[in-house]
């Protein structure tokens, strides 16, 4: 399978060639198989979801993305060449950025302080400059700071800029989560559920925003959702998994229609 | 000032005015704006390029002396920018308010001929485009905010910063031709098109003249003493007069700086931070930060709390005397020092009004005890009554003679006339030209001296010659036993409650009066909270049988102070109903500026008018609503009707029958 080729999407926006391949991916935690022997790819500048139910594996995936878990057997391809085993902040250097299933923010810090962390990856001031704001690390910070500034205004969080994230509501941490991972201008952006536990409004929200972050800055982004109505409608290409397995693959029209995955989701008995 | 006696001469536009700043203050700052969580500045010199270089875009894009273009966003400064630079190129600026829905957009673009619009992002695009079909004139659009708009087809839509490339690419080629324009702006030439938000019918555009706008804003200028120095924070609709005037008239004329907010978000934030030395905001704005203040002092410490209300005492008692520099105490003055220090500065500061030096409030009536409290704060906030016609300045209270139920002496240069049916008429070099393609309407408001009638009824207070406003004169009418009925007049009264947000009288032509109520959700939503009393909407909290209980007990003391006047004492109120919904502009019950649309509220509602005087104890009603996306959904509810107690008529009446 050497589609580096790009494609066009339904509504005819161009996709780029490959930027990552995942090759036969199995993940055993001791005798249990939590994926096995999974392959698919991700195309630059394209939103790719992995969907399926409770305890398929979808999180485990993401995580063997983002590099937290090492896959038992198979490869990892990135930018063209075969990713070794790596922790999870080198993963990150890399231009690999994610949120949470769990928001995982810093509750006592302002929203502005938290998205400054996405910025991490790019500071290597030393301590004691950082410490006295001086030379190098006062460049580097007002440099970073506006980097901040421009999500915080993309994502319309401007009046929320001083305020400590634990007195935000839910749907707005999603939203400064986002915002980290952004800071970071990651090549590829991993969501994982960024609607769970959302309203209607915010919802709607939170999708012109990732598709809006696609969009401007052309980030490819790898999602993880289980409302089927956002997948469907935000997602160039479609994986879905059951019980650690692939069970389809491809745009959003020809995976709702494959009989595999409707009964994977009415249940039908294995 | 020298320099503006020698140059008043030649100073007969705004580009005029632009091109005096840009060299006498070509360093000091013209703009700010909080963009990416920094104040940018522009200074005057900038400002002068930047205008410039969009004159001669639009010029390279076609426009014509004498067409119209439309501008819609909120306050920024390109837009504020787009207006000088259409002047500049012969043609007339029309700003529109940007909540506006897309057929309430078509309306005044069809009407005015807008050739071209320039809109401040994405969603004002998408309204034009909306009704673009329908708008025969309408050729080319422009817009500030790239975010959202690359895959737009762009043979009509044009980047704001391109088209200033392209005009700067063309210099040589459309200078002089801009020079020539420029020259040609005189008194007489149009310098903005205003649309009345219109309580009755369509809006109708104000053309106002440089003349206009020229005159009224150094007359106003000079009556408060306004300097190059100060600063303002242009928040308020761009379309409405007062911003026309506050944010480009006077700025241009005495050169002050125009700060506009990151976002309406942030306007609490970036008011405290620019801290306006002259500022300006209707009633409810107002109204609005006390009910915050107090919720938030509700939710303090004992102690705070003690202090606030100590010290506030003091203030209303001592504060509005310093203010007017009368006479008082030292003791007084002492712990008005320790307030200051305690409770007033840091208060200020945090509503971003320690260096206010002068506010106005106009629009509505205003409430005296909320005029009272940010006076005892030592803000000098006067009233002033004005509109569009007018190029807003009719009256205006002088430092020093303020009271919270009259709005002042007329302003300078400005005649006032009471005719004999109450109606104020005035005259003044800020008398507007006419209504844009409306001869009819023109005539049937200004005569051919020059007088104006303004819809209202008032007369002057023989006290101290000030100008008192009683309401609508239509809106004025008769009960059926002949008493005269003020609607407005009861409504304001209500209004001063922190529970009820808006109020709706009804009695013309019958025998008593009725009330719809909206309750203020803020502060009625914060007492539900303080009493755990859970509610899920609007509508199940206004319909909560304390809340009825609240509104009932404050219709009854309106009543007893309304039973006090011997005129209206006939306007108490018999029977209210809290509305299911709040009154909205994008139902077409309010309009954009926030006012009462009686008639269309009497008609929509007719099922609980009707219910308001056929004595039953509840009602069933169903109501469409307009959703901000334009989608039309329906409410239902049972509302409870309620009688309140009627107080006696003051004795001085039943003496003299």
């Amino acid at each position: 399978m050497k589609d580096t080729e790009g494609y066009v999407t339904a509504d005819g926006r161009q996709i780029g060639g490959q930027l990552m391949e995942l090759k036969n991916i199995t993940l055993k935690f001791g005798g249990v198989t939590a994926i096995s022997d999974i392959s698919f790819d991700i195309h630059e500048g394209e939103i790719r979801a992995i969907i399926g139910p409770n305890g398929a594996g979808k999180s485990s995936m993401l995580n063997i993305i983002s590099g937290f878990y090492t896959p038992t057997e198979g490869e990892l391809w990135y930018k063209g060449a075969k990713r070794p085993p790596m922790k999870p902040f080198e993963v990150a250097r890399m231009g690999v950025a994610r949120t949470f299933q769990n928001i995982a923010l810093f509750e006592g810090m302002t929203v502005l302080d938290n998205v400054m962390t996405g910025r991490l990856t790019h500071m290597n001031a030393g301590i004691g400059a950082q410490a006295l704001w001086w030379g190098k690390a006062r460049d580097e910070e007002m440099e970073n700071r506006e980097k901040v500034e421009r999500v915080i205004d993309f994502l319309e969080i401007q009046n929320i800029r001083k305020t400590p994230v634990g007195r935000l509501p839910y749907g707005l941490k999603k939203r400064v989560e986002l915002a980290r991972a952004l800071a970071a201008e990651p090549s590829i952006l991993l969501l994982d559920e960024p609607m769970a536990g959302m309203n209607v409004e915010e919802k709607e929200d939170m999708s012109r925003f990732i598709l809006d972050v696609n969009d401007e800055f052309g980030t490819t982004i790898c999602l993880i959702e289980h409302d089927m109505g956002v997948v469907m409608d935000l997602s160039d290409r479609v994986v879905v998994m059951d019980y650690g397995k692939k069970i389809g693959d491809g745009p959003p029209d020809e995976v709702r229609n494959n009989q595999d995955v409707i009964d994977a989701y009415l249940g039908v008995p294995h | 000032m020298t320099h503006m006696a020698e140059g008043a001469e030649g100073l007969r536009s705004v580009p005029a005015l632009l091109h005096r700043n840009a060299t006498v203050y070509a360093d000091r700052p013209a703009y700010r704006e909080k963009e990416y969580g920094i104040w940018q500045t522009w200074s005057w010199s900038e400002v002068a390029d930047e205008v410039e270089a969009l004159a001669l875009g639009l010029m390279n894009l076609g426009v014509n002396e004498g067409d119209h273009i439309a501008i819609i966003g909120r306050n920024r400064p390109y837009l504020y920018w787009s207006m000088v630079a259409a002047q500049m190129a012969g043609a007339v600026p029309v700003p529109l308010y940007q909540d506006a829905v897309a057929e309430e957009m078509e309306y005044v673009l069809s009407h005015c001929g807008a050739r071209f619009v320039i809109a401040a992002d994405q969603e004002q695009v998408d309204k034009v485009i909306d009704v673009q079909e329908h708008l025969h004139q309408f050729e080319h659009m422009i817009y500030v905010d790239p975010r959202g708009m690359r895959k737009y087809d762009h043979r009509r839509l044009h980047e704001f910063s391109h088209v200033q490339a392209q005009g700067r690419a063309a210099y040589d080629e459309f200078i002089e031709d801009l020079k020539i324009r420029r020259e040609r702006l005189n008194y007489d030439s149009t310098c903005v098109m205003l649309y009345t938000s219109g309580t009755t019918g369509k809006p109708k555009g104000v053309v106002l003249s440089n003349r206009n706008i020229v005159e009224s804003a150094k007359a106003s200028a000079e009556f408060d003493n306004l300097t190059a120095g100060e600063e303002i924070l242009a928040y308020l609709p761009m379309a409405w007069v007062g911003d026309f005037i506050f944010s480009l008239g006077q700025a241009y004329w005495t050169g002050f700086c125009v700060n506009c907010p990151e976002s309406a978000e942030t306007m609490k934030t970036d008011l405290r931070e620019i801290a306006p030395s002259y500022y300006f905001a209707p009633p409810a704005v107002f109204e609005g930060q006390l009910t915050q203040i107090m919720i938030r002092m509700e939710d303090a410490s004992d102690f705070k709390k003690k202090m606030f209300h100590y010290f506030m005492d003091h203030a209303r008692e001592v504060g509005p005397k310093l203010l007017e520099k009368k006479s008082v105490g030292l003791m007084d003055r002492l712990k008005y020092k320790l307030g200051e220090l305690m409770v007033y500065g840091p208060l200020k500061n945090a509503l971003g009004f320690s260096n206010v030096r002068v506010g106005y409030t106009a629009g509505e009536a205003i409430g005296p005890e909320l005029f009272d409290f940010y006076r005892s704060l030592g803000i000098n906030l006067k009233q002033l009554y004005g509109q569009t016609e007018a190029t807003v300045f009719i009256t205006a209270q002088p430092d020093g003679e303020v009271r919270s139920d009259t709005v002042g002496v007329p302003s300078p240069g400005v005649e006032v006339r009471i005719a004999d049916n109450g109606e104020v008429f005035y005259r003044s070099p800020g008398v507007f030209v006419e209504y844009y393609n409306n001869p009819d309407s023109t005539a049937d408001t200004k005569d051919a001296e020059g007088w104006v009638a303004t819809g209202d009824a008032g007369f002057f207070d023989k006290s101290n010659g000030h100008l008192r406003i009683i309401d609508r004169i239509k809106d004025v009418g008769k009960m059926s036993d002949g008493g005269m009925f003020a609607p407005k007049y009861v409504e304001n009264k209500l209004k001063f409650y922190p529970n009820i947000l808006e109020v709706v009288v009804f009695g013309a032509g019958k025998d008593r009066c009725t009330a719809f109520v909206n309750i203020d959700l803020t502060a009625v939503g914060n007492w539900a909270e303080r009493n755990n009393i859970a509610y899920a909407s609007y509508q199940e909290l206004a319909g909560h049988p304390e809340v009825l209980d609240t509104i009932q007990s404050h219709i009854e003391e309106t009543n007893k102070s309304i039973a006090q006047d011997e005129m209206l004492s006939g306007c108490q109120i018999h029977r209210f109903l809290v509305l299911h919904k709040e009154l909205d502009a994008d139902d077409g019950e309010l309009t954009r500026t926030k006012k009462v649309r009686r008639k269309i509220i009497g008609e929509k509602f007719a099922d609980l008018v009707g219910a308001l005087y056929d004595g039953s104890d509840s009602i069933y009603t169903e109501t469409e609503v307009t959703y901000e996306d334009g989608r039309k959904g329906k409410i239902t509810a049972t509302l409870e009707i309620r009688d309140a107690k009627i107080a006696p008529v003051a004795a001085s009446k039943i003496a003299a029958e």
